[in-house]
């Protein structure tokens, strides 16, 4: 049982033009076997919220807290935050050109588990994982993200949570870009990591869509770097019909 | 299939570091002086296009005309049954056929050396093991001539070593007979304080394949010249070069392949990281195409990777076309800064941060190391790599693994 506790969270970004104040005060608590949605407008701070957990160096925290089982995860670097049990499923994964997903996989995964995996079973594990997520097995061989599609990140993202198996992990805007099947495809992949552990799931969206797939227990809809408003699966019904409109005006 | 030298899009991405695109040659490639006599190359000042970003005044002493320092270096050969070695007096006519000086140390090279060490493969052999060559620097100047001749449909591979300190200048000297299959490595891992002036003369024969390869790694001033030429039709020259600079090195490589031979090939790949305020690197991919070498095909590429500010990469391609009539020619050239989002996506997944970044290095260069070839070679230059990025080669050698 593990618990993921965000408390009055306040984070800056030095832009051009100075000093960007993005997260104003966030409160929010995931616990194992939980899932929260987050939803809000594009610019409303929703990446940035994911990165400061994941401890991105761009981002400052000015103040607030950020803990796991109550070890301060502010004060991680971001290898041990991911050793500590959190995942960030990368709205942009980045290219690792030369490196092997099978290579990076393998090393990822020696790192969090803090030894290296029995090859047997591993490779076993990745090929099963693979085949869920309708990943051709040559992709092991290809490089990290390099001219994948944007379907196949996602895919590739998912696929390293269900290997890696964190306490919580936090999806930035997954189902952005895909199309119906493979919106399903990387759904069902996160549904069997929820059903096989007992992971505590963050998921950021910008559209309802991807919770008529994954069901959450909360939801938060966020604006102007901050939750305006909690509550049940019933909150993204209404977002669906409404949309943001009346929060946005309430803000301005 | 373009006849136009391509550029590529991300070398403006480090414009600073990049002068690719500035530089427009005063002068043909062809028209560029060789020769035997150390009076045809007067001592560089610096302002020579060939010498305009060495740190000259550090090679006065490579500059004089001058014999080798008694005990200056030791040489070790190990070579598979069938390969000749020897020691050849300079006027032997296996020596020199295939050189010809290009610049006041590789003439100054040539007149100091005092004999030649001859690696030859007989006609149609096939090595089952690598030749080696292993030059450790003691002291002093060294003037070495090597001359590595394989004979015509032979298959091998010749590794050159140096390491050590002390000042050299050097010639090599290969001869790639028809339908052979060389692969030529020059090793430069060489003690902080050595210097090391090369160059490297390659005559092609019709239908033969020669592989080059430079690795460089330590000194405090290394530059290797690799010239290619064709002696027939059909041939083809693969160049390629990893390097690491450190704070306060030196390293540079110069190509010069000279299509004259029609439907020959040739493709250069040159990557180098730099580390440390002052490394400094350069890159020059000198290509000419004369009018008689219709059919040729031809691209060079080089990568540079900053892993520190303040470390400065000079790369210039430069490509000449006398002729319409080719298959293709290309060049690309860049300059760019660890991606720190890279690191982050790799620490993002639990590596830590030195794993992370010997992961991105080597998969920087991993394209050309992938082409190597020679185990012995590629596994050493990795190791080494890990060494320079302050790792132990051996805690994590198997959590990173290379890939093409
Ligand atoms: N690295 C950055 N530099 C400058 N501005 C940034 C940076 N990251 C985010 N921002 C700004 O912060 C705001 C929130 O961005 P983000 O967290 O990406 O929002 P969302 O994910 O909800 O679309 C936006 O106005 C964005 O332009
Ligand atoms: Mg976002």
């Amino acid at each position: 049982m593990s618990t993921l506790e965000i408390r009055n969270l306040q984070v800056t970004v030095e832009t051009e033009n100075g000093t960007k104040e993005i997260l104003r005060g966030v409160d929010l608590t995931v616990k194992s076997g939980e899932t929260h949605a987050i939803m809000g407008p594009n610019g409303s701070g929703k990446s940035t919220l994911a990165y400061s957990i994941a401890g991105h160096p761009k981002y400052t925290v000015t103040g607030g807290t950020v803990t796991l089982d109550g070890e301060d995860v502010l004060a991680m670097s971001v290898d041990e935050r991911a050793r500590a049990g959190l995942f960030l499923a990368m709205q942009y994964p980045v290219e690792v050109p030369g490196v092997t997903v099978s290579n990076f996989l393998r090393t990822a995964k020696t790192a969090v588990d803090g030894e290296a995996p029995k090859l047997r079973t591993w490779v076993k594990d990745v090929k099963a994982a693979m085949g869920d997520l309708r990943m051709d097995p040559s992709f092991a061989e290809r490089n990290v993200n390099e001219g994948f599609s944007g379907g196949e990140k996602k895919r590739h993202e998912i696929l390293q949570m269900e290997l890696l198996k964190p306490k919580v992990a936090v999806l930035d805007e997954t189902d952005s870009g895909l199309d119906v099947d493979a919106l399903r495809i990387v759904s069902e992949g996160v549904n069997r990591v929820k059903d096989s552990t007992d992971v505590g799931v963050l998921l950021i969206t910008h559209y309802t869509r991807i919770l008529r797939y994954i069901k959450p227990d909360f939801v938060h809809v966020f604006v102007d770097g901050r939750i305006v408003e909690e509550g049940g699966p019933e909150l993204a019904d209404r977002l669906e019909s409404e949309g943001y409109d009346r929060y946005v005006g309430a803000s301005a | 299939m373009s006849l136009l030298a391509e550029k590529n899009p991300a070398q403006s991405a480090a414009s600073h570091t990049d002068s690719a695109e500035a530089f427009v040659p005063d002068q043909s490639r062809a028209e560029r002086r060789t020769s035997y006599s150390v009076a045809d190359f007067p001592v560089p000042g610096g302002r020579e296009e060939e010498w305009r970003f060495t740190p000259v005044d550090r090679l006065k002493g490579l500059f004089a005309e001058e014999g080798s320092t008694e005990g200056a270096v030791t040489v070790a050969t190990d070579a598979p049954e069938g390969v000749e070695v020897l020691e050849l007096a300079m006027d032997d006519e296996r020596v020199g056929s295939a050189y010809r000086p290009a610049d006041r140390a590789a003439v100054t090279a040539y007149a100091g050396a005092a004999k030649a060490l001859y690696v030859g493969v007989p006609n149609e052999a096939e090595l089952v093991a690598p030749v080696f060559v292993r030059v450790t620097g003691h002291a002093g100047r060294d003037n070495a001539h090597l001359v590595v001749d394989a004979g015509r449909h032979s298959k091998a591979t010749v590794v050159l070593e140096h390491s050590g300190t002390g000042e050299h200048t050097a010639g090599v000297e290969i001869r790639v007979g028809d339908g052979a299959d060389l692969t030529f490595v020059t090793v430069q891992e060489w003690d902080d304080d050595a210097i090391h002036v090369a160059q490297n003369d390659a005559l092609i024969g019709r239908d033969a394949h020669l592989r080059h390869i430079t690795v460089t790694l330590g000194g405090e001033i290394v530059r290797v010249s690799t010239n290619a030429r064709y002696s027939g039709p059909g041939g083809s020259f693969e160049g390629l070069g990893v390097y690491f600079a450190d704070a306060g090195q030196h390293q540079e490589h110069r190509l010069f392949v000279d299509h004259e031979a029609p439907h020959c090939h040739s493709n250069v790949e040159y990557k180098g990281a730099l580390q440390g305020e002052t490394a400094h690197t350069v890159w020059v991919g000198d290509v000419l195409i004369r009018a008689s070498a219709e059919g040729t095909d031809t691209y060079e590429l080089n990568r540079n990777l900053i892993l520190d500010d303040g470390a400065r990469a000079d790369s210039i391609p430069n490509l000449e076309i006398e002729t319409g009539e080719i298959v293709g020619a290309g060049h690309a050239s860049a300059t760019g800064r660890f991606d720190d989002e890279q690191l982050f996506y790799l620490q993002a997944r639990g590596i830590p941060e030195d794993v992370a970044r010997r992961l991105v290095v080597r998969g920087f260069f991993a394209s050309v190391v992938a082409r190597i070839g020679v185990p012995e070679v590629s596994e050493r230059l990795m190791a080494a790599i890990d060494v320079e990025l302050g790792g132990t080669a051996a805690a994590d050698a198997d959590l990173v693994e290379v890939s093409s």
